[in-house]
């Protein structure tokens, strides 16, 4: 269900390492609880953030969200598929990425709950 | 689940939009059983109903419904009203669940200090309410009954058996769509369900849950009550001069509601559609020159027409087709405007 090679926060977002970068997005759970995504709002590409920052806004028929950043980082990119296609969120959640991230406190990806411990969290 | 009116109620079962577009589409299942039934019977029924609510009651034939309010003296809401004419002297009021009580009490004292001979029950816990709405409903729930459902008209009711239960089948609804909706006793209600989940199973009938609910009533611009309005707003204010029965005799709130239809009237409930990328939610302030001067009650983005749209109460000279709202969203101001009611009229509907 929650795939083995991502990273989970508490607020329910995830993290994908990529060498230098990660790309971000929020889980199955989160798009369940937040039913159909309408809108997402993204940051500037060349943000910086820092862990736990709002990085922008999800928005279903239902609720809206804040996403937080799972790691201090700067923005490097911005999904640009999410605009047209904000349903990807609920229909590929774990590869629906919404931000590209360039990392600069590796300490704290080591402090990022993985698959099993976000599993458990979430049953 | 959420707790809603004192009942637990699901939100969702397929999810919002899927059940939004089967009822636009092909045929929704809702359980409205959450919804309270007060009857009044006696010789004074009429009379009473009549100083009790807005609309004009007289006009009701046997087995008619009419959608009406139960005003206070200054022409608020103490509920937004479904009234059903059962017999010569028996009417039934279908009202909000969260305000089963407060109306029962309200119409007690009411009737008691205008005097009658009637008598008011507060008969809730006798119906369970479900509700089949879209376009193929009447085929579905033709094939569990006997009734004559294409003679009975828009806002009339008849009563029969569905699924082998005794029921009263009303062609009423709160999505916009053309539907029945059907009373039935709580013992027999899952029987029902069942049945007709079963029976719209070749038109892929979906179950569906209080948040297609909201989606599809504003779709049709249809008001929330404790949403849209409340004991603070009037009929008029609320937009809904046209349940006000002007040519009757005195009913609470009469007063204010023809001076208010006279002219007397500083705010009223506009529609609005955002072309931005946002939603405006209920208790966002509409802003001018960046003073908070009306409040959205209501906004979504609506599955079917795929727009982001709402209900604000303005000042009245805000409330012109065509006028710019600014609605503060979060922090940021987004463009709406005024535009006409319903944003959804279903195909074929005069």
């Amino acid at each position: 269900m929650y795939p083995s090679e991502l990273k989970y926060t508490k607020d329910h977002e995830w993290l994908k390492s990529d060498g230098e970068e990660a790309t971000v997005g929020i889980t199955d759970f989160a798009q369940r609880q937040l039913g159909d995504v309408v809108f997402v709002e993204l940051p500037e590409v060349g943000r910086q953030l820092k862990q736990g920052d709002t990085f922008g806004t999800i928005e279903s028929v239902k609720a809206v969200s804040e996403l937080f950043a799972p790691v201090s980082g700067e923005v490097v990119a911005v999904n640009p598929d999410l605009g047209s296609h904000p349903e990807a969120v609920n229909s590929r959640p774990h590869e629906a990425w919404m931000i590209r991230l360039r990392p600069s406190s590796p300490a704290e990806l080591s402090g990022l709950l993985d698959a099993s411990a976000y599993t458990a969290l979430v049953k | 689940m959420v707790e809603f009116g004192g009942w637990d109620m699901p939100v969702e079962y397929s999810g919002i939009t899927e059940e939004h577009l089967a009822v636009r589409t092909r045929a929704g299942l809702f359980d409205v059983s959450h919804m309270g039934q007060i009857e009044l019977a006696g010789p004074d029924a009429l009379a009473v109903v009549q100083w009790l609510t807005c609309n004009d009651a007289a006009k009701l034939s046997i087995g008619q419904v009419q959608y009406s309010a139960l005003t206070t003296p200054e022409g608020t809401f103490v509920d937004d009203i479904l009234v059903y004419r059962m017999a010569q002297d028996h009417y039934l009021f279908v009202v909000n669940a969260g305000n089963i009580m407060k109306d029962h009490e309200w119409i007690v004292a009411q009737a008691r200090a205008r005097g009658g001979d009637v008598a008011i029950v507060n008969a809730s816990s006798r119906y369970a309410l479900i509700a089949i709405q879209g376009p193929r409903a009447q085929e579905i729930l033709q094939t569990l009954t006997a009734a004559d459902l294409p003679a009975v008209k828009y806002y009339w009711f008849t009563t029969g058996e569905v699924a082998s239960v005794r029921a009263t089948i009303s062609r009423t609804g709160y999505t916009g769509e053309d539907g029945f909706e059907v009373f039935v006793p709580p013992a027999q209600a899952e029987r029902v369900w069942d049945a007709l989940l079963h029976a719209g199973k070749p038109h892929d009938i979906k179950p569906c849950g209080l948040g297609a609910r909201d989606t599809l009533r504003l779709e049709a611009s249809m008001r929330l009550c404790g949403s849209d309005m409340d004991e603070h707003t009037t009929v008029v204010e609320a937009g809904l001069s046209w349940i006000v029965g002007w040519k009757k005799e005195n009913f609470l709130g009469a007063d204010v509601l023809r001076r208010q239809k006279a002219g007397e009237l500083s705010r009223k409930l506009v529609a609005f559609e955002i072309r931005d990328r946002a939603i405006a939610r209920h208790g966002y302030p509409v802003v001018r020159s960046e003073e908070t001067v009306g409040v959205v009650t209501s906004g979504t983005q609506t599955p079917f027409l795929k727009k982001s749209i709402g209900l604000a109460m303005v000042p009245v000279d805000l409330g012109a087709t065509g006028t710019a709202l600014d609605i503060q969203i979060r922090g940021r101001v987004v463009s709406a405007e005024v535009v006409p009611e319903p944003f959804y009229k279903r195909p074929g509907k005069a």
